[in-house]
């Protein structure tokens, strides 16, 4: 493919490195009409596109995937026309002839040739971290790429103790990524706190706090002189107080070293790294320029991406000449620590440099708050925010931009009185930074809504504003809406029930009332414009099981695995199978037949749940039909959106404090509810008494016994993804009104509620009030329907796990099907 | 270079409810192969290219196929990813005149 011609005014450019700063590096460039000028070229020697390095933590720790952090795809480099060597490492650059070479023998000519190649973790020397060859022994792994984060991963599996060697950023956002892998994972540090390079003493030994509490250990002012091992493998690691610890696996995070060799063997002036002027080009060879980890600007030498952000926009001005005055001078250094249960954000010096330094602080230790700003003739020189880190944002910019500081200096560490959120994003300077990691202003942003940019999603999208690590994404949100004046429009997408069909909830059931839709594949053909949509079948057949009850025309199809074979899939495929325990009770029969079921099938675990029942973990779809029919109980509808549970305590049966029988309560709600569809899980739990001892209040639907044969009602709780206290409908007496009143708030909750919206986000959308007037007090004169339709619904429940001896559909219950041949040969 | 496509008869329609899949073995290989509402049928390999997931337990619609662990979908025709980088591999698979499902499988 190198018969192209170019025209003479077509110069070549190569980069060297495709990662952070390289790629950010031509996308400037392509962003000011560089695709005319240019016939662009780039080594990368990691087989990937360009990805962003920062979210490696986020793959460490399992938070995000492989695929959600990739920057440019392989696509985009084909619909610029740049062509990618990737896998190629240069290994030459021929300054005189203008031609660089990779170790696969890949020669390209440059015009303008820019070194981008970054960074690689510095390993300290220490005896025995070296294998053969240069490579580092197996179990010990640096934290840089890709391949790292994978091979740390798969060690970690394998590993009980790893060892994190440094307890800065990164290795402590490594360490947090380990602990999610289940090994005991302790820091290893030199300095006397955590963090040095951010935090002051006090802020690194709460940091430290946090980091233990979580489960990391932290070992400080521990110089590692050796590793030890027994055999080839890892065994532990020396220290050169002559103290030892165990462990089976070793990442070391204790520092960067530019890749700069590459610059000196071409003859480029290189100290710390490669130097450049304040136009990023090598002051030895006008052709040469170099942004990112690589870089050494006026003595510094940067390992954040905000200055390479800046660097790239600079090289791209000058070699576009969209603005040849263009000058880089140097960037001020502010980050956050991406680790999660940790809010900490840190800017510039962390002492007073001298008594003429102001210094404001706060500190309560207890809740893990820290707060110290320096000040220095009234601005910002540096900061630590630790535990609140609310004003991040706002003293971010001020250090940013040296702007002045208010005179009252308590609101600088706290939001007075009213919130300030407008004022702040009025006051907040147009060329402010929003968003650190893609380099993206607030103007950045008032300019994309001008362009017509009407949501938060669209400007992220358009501008990457919030995509790098995501901790400005409010800001962000908030930012547009003031831009748009407080219009900023939703996409009305947000509001259909299902994507496919542009109607809300209640019109959509009109509708489907109104013409007679029973089926999904109906709803499909009589009101979606582009007809059948995978991801629409769930939410409709389930609205079509609460509409219709008994006459709804089951399609599996329209059902997510889980509601055709009636069992939760696993990350294996295999599945797991809950049998029903009402209130938590099962008979010593019930015992015996789970435990022959378990010993017969193999099933590799059984679990209590956190639904006091008892879980039958990793079972073939083949063998669910033969599980079911030993087990002999009924489906616990564990897998579904549907009611799942009701919890309860031991209540007046046997507990001392018992004011209700909350036990016989939580079985005659399981024995009418299961089974019964609805927009998202809905489980419940009755508590014999306020102790509560059964998480009644944190429950969709909670019944609390408080004497004298009443009962609380609590609605909208939650102890899950999100926590939230119920809310108090209302207080009953006797357990018959308990069970209606409770039947009547969920299908008032099942015909209104959005699609996956439990009732801890539909109680506080429809408010308390307006649920307890048609609930309680039938405003609408509409509880007699509701308490209909929900009849129907228990009516037409029936236990899935019958299908056991007759099938619903063809093969329903086969891990694979057979196949015979019938011809062969080419066609 | 001409690779051997072998077609097999993976067994008669109704062996794949409509809007499911079901995985067969065919010749040694595991394939998952889909039914549409229309009565068109797909085949694909049988693990999703993300984590492994079961893509014949997927949701599908007349043209997509979304994997049941982690929702990535890929389009049945060219298995390209909808949603994702990732794609799958497919075969070409057609109704016979007797009503039964024809996969067409490369020997390697
Ligand atoms: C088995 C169990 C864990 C255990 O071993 O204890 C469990 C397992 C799963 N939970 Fe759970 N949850 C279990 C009790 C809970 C509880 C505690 C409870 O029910 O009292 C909660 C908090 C209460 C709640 O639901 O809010 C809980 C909150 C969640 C959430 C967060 C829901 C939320 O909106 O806050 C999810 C994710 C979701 O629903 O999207 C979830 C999702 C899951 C899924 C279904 C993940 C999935 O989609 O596949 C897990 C299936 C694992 C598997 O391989 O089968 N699980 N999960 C518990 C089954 C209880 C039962 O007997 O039915
Ligand atoms: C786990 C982790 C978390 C981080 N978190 C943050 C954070 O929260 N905030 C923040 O600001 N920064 C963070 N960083 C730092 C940030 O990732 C770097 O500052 C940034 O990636 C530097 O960009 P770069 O292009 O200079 O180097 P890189 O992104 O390392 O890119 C250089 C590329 O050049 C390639 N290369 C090198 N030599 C050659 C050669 N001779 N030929 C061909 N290719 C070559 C390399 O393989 C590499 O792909 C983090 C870094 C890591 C590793
Ligand atoms: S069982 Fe629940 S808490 Fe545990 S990993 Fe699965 S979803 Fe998360
Ligand atoms: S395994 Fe298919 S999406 Fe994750």
């Amino acid at each position: 493919m190198d018969g192209m011609t170019f025209g003479s005014t077509v110069r070549k450019l190569v980069v060297i490195g495709n990662g952070m700063a390289g790629a950010r590096a031509v996308e400037e460039v392509l962003a000011r009409g560089g695709a005319e000028q240019f016939s662009i070229t780039m080594f990368g020697d990691e087989p990937y596109g360009n990805y962003n390095r920062i979210l490696l933590s986020n793959i460490l720790s399992g938070q995000q995937d492989h695929s959600e952090i990739y920057i440019n795809p392989l696509d985009w480099y084909k619909e610029n026309s740049i062509r990618l060597h990737s896998g190629a490492r240069v290994t030459h650059i021929d300054r005189a002839a203008r031609v660089v070479t990779a170790d696969n023998g890949v020669q390209e000519e440059y015009d303008i040739l820019l070194i981008a190649t970054g960074s690689r973790a510095f390993i300290p020397p220490m005896e025995g971290v070296w294998a053969e060859g240069g490579r580092l022994r197996p179990g010990i792994f640096a934290f840089r790429g890709i391949d790292d984060c994978n091979a740390i991963v798969a060690e970690a599996a394998r590993s009980k103790r790893a060892a994190v060697i440094g307890g800065g950023l990164l290795g402590l956002e490594a360490a947090r990524g380990l602990l999610n892998h289940g090994c005991e994972v302790h820091v290893i540090h030199l300095g006397q706190h955590l963090m040095d390079m951010q935090l002051d003493t006090a802020g690194g030994a709460m940091l430290r706090r946090a980091m233990e509490g979580m489960g990391v250990q932290v070992h400080l002012g521990k110089m590692t002189t050796t590793v030890l091992l027994e055999g080839e493998k890892v065994a532990g690691l020396r220290f050169k107080d002559g103290t030892e610890l165990a462990c089976d696996m070793v990442v070391v995070s204790a520092g960067i070293r530019p890749n700069a060799e590459i610059g000196s063997r071409a003859g480029l002036t290189v100290e710390r790294a490669i130097v450049v002027d304040n136009t990023m080009r090598s002051p030895d060879d006008p052709h040469i320029y170099a942004v990112g980890e690589c870089v050494q600007h006026r003595g510094k030498v940067y390992g954040l991406v905000a200055p390479l952000w800046d660097q790239a926009k600079v090289f791209a001005d000058q070699v576009t000449g969209a603005n040849t005055g263009a000058e880089y001078l140097g960037s001020k250094l502010a980050t956050k620590l991406k680790v999660m249960g940790v809010e900490l954000a840190s800017m510039g010096i962390t002492e007073p440099a001298s008594d003429a330094d102001e210094v404001i602080q706060f500190s309560e230790p207890k809740r893990g708050t820290y707060k110290k700003l320096i000040v220095r003739d009234g601005r910002l020189v540096g900061g630590i925010l630790m535990g609140d880190i609310s004003k991040a944002a706002y003293l971010m910019q001020a250090f940013d931009r040296d702007s002045r500081l208010p005179d009252e200096r308590l609101e600088l560490l706290f939001d007075l009185g009213a919130p300030p959120q407008k004022v702040t994003l009025d006051e907040m300077p147009v060329d402010a930074q929003v968003c650190n990691c893609n380099g993206v202003s607030k103007g950045a942003i008032g300019a994309c809504v001008a362009d017509g940019a009407r949501s938060g999603s669209a400007v992220m999208k358009a501008t990457r504003a919030g995509m790098g690590c995501g901790s400005c994404k409010g800001l962000v949100n908030e930012l547009v809406e003031w831009f748009c004046g407080g219009e900023a429009e939703e996409d009305p997408s947000i509001h259909y029930y299902v994507p496919a069909i542009p109607l809300a909830k209640p019109e959509l059931v009109a509708k489907i009332r109104e013409q007679g839709l029973r089926s999904v594949s109906a709803v499909f053909a009589a009101l979606a414009p582009q007809g059948e949509d995978a991801a629409s079948k769930p939410p409709l057949a389930s609205l079509l099981a609460t509409i219709w009850a008994g006459e709804y025309e089951d399609e599996r199809d329209a059902r997510f695995i889980n509601d055709r074979v009636h069992a939760n899939i696993q990350k294996d495929g295999t599945f797991s199978v809950v049998p029903e325990m009402a209130g938590g009770v099962c008979t010593p029969a019930e015992l015996m037949r789970i435990a022959q079921v378990a010993v017969k099938y193999q099933v590799p675990l059984v679990k209590l749940t956190g639904g006091q029942r008892i879980d039958l973990v990793g079972i073939a779809k083949a063998d669910l039909p033969g599980v079911w029919q030993d087990l002999d109980m009924p489906a616990g509808t564990a897998w579904g959106k549907s009611y799942r549970t009701c919890k309860s305590c031991i209540g007046t049966e046997f507990c001392r404090f018992g004011l209700g029988d909350s036990m016989g309560l939580a079985t005659r709600i399981e024995r009418r509810f299961r089974g019964i569809d609805s927009p998202a899980k809905m489980k419940l739990a009755t508590a014999g008494c306020p102790r509560n001892c059964s998480e009644a209040m944190v429950k969709d639907v909670g019944l609390v016994a408080i004497g004298d044969d009443k009962w609380e009602i609590y609605v909208g709780g939650a102890a899950g993804a999100h926590i939230r206290k119920g809310d108090l409908l209302c207080v009953v007496e006797g357990e018959d009104a308990a069970m209606q009143i409770s039947g009547r708030f969920m299908q008032y909750y099942r015909e209104h509620a959005k699609w996956k919206e439990r009732t801890y986000s539909f109680v506080p959308r429809i408010g308390l009030e307006r649920i307890r007037a048609i609930v309680v007090d039938d405003a609408d004169g509409t509880a007699e329907a509701l308490d209909q339709a929900m009849l129907a619904s228990v009516e037409a429940a029936y236990d899935p796990w019958k299908e056991a001896v007759k099938p619903r559909t063809a093969n329903q219950f086969a891990d694979v099907v057979q196949a015979e041949m019938v011809g062969g040969g080419d066609d | 270079m001409t690779e051997a496509i072998l077609k097999h008869r993976v067994g008669l329609l109704d062996a794949v409810p409509r809007g499911e899949g079901r995985v067969f073995e065919v010749a040694g290989q595991r394939l998952a192969v889909f039914r549409t509402h229309g009565d068109q049928v797909f085949a694909t390999q049988e693990h999703c290219p993300h984590l492994g997931g079961p893509l014949a337990d997927g949701l599908i619609d007349r043209g997509t196929v979304i994997c049941p662990l982690h929702d990535r979908t890929y389009d049945l025709r060219s298995g390209a990813g909808v949603n994702t980088e990732c794609q799958v591999r497919t075969y070409p698979a057609s109704v016979g005149a007797d009503g039964a499902i024809v996969v067409e499988v490369g020997q390697d």
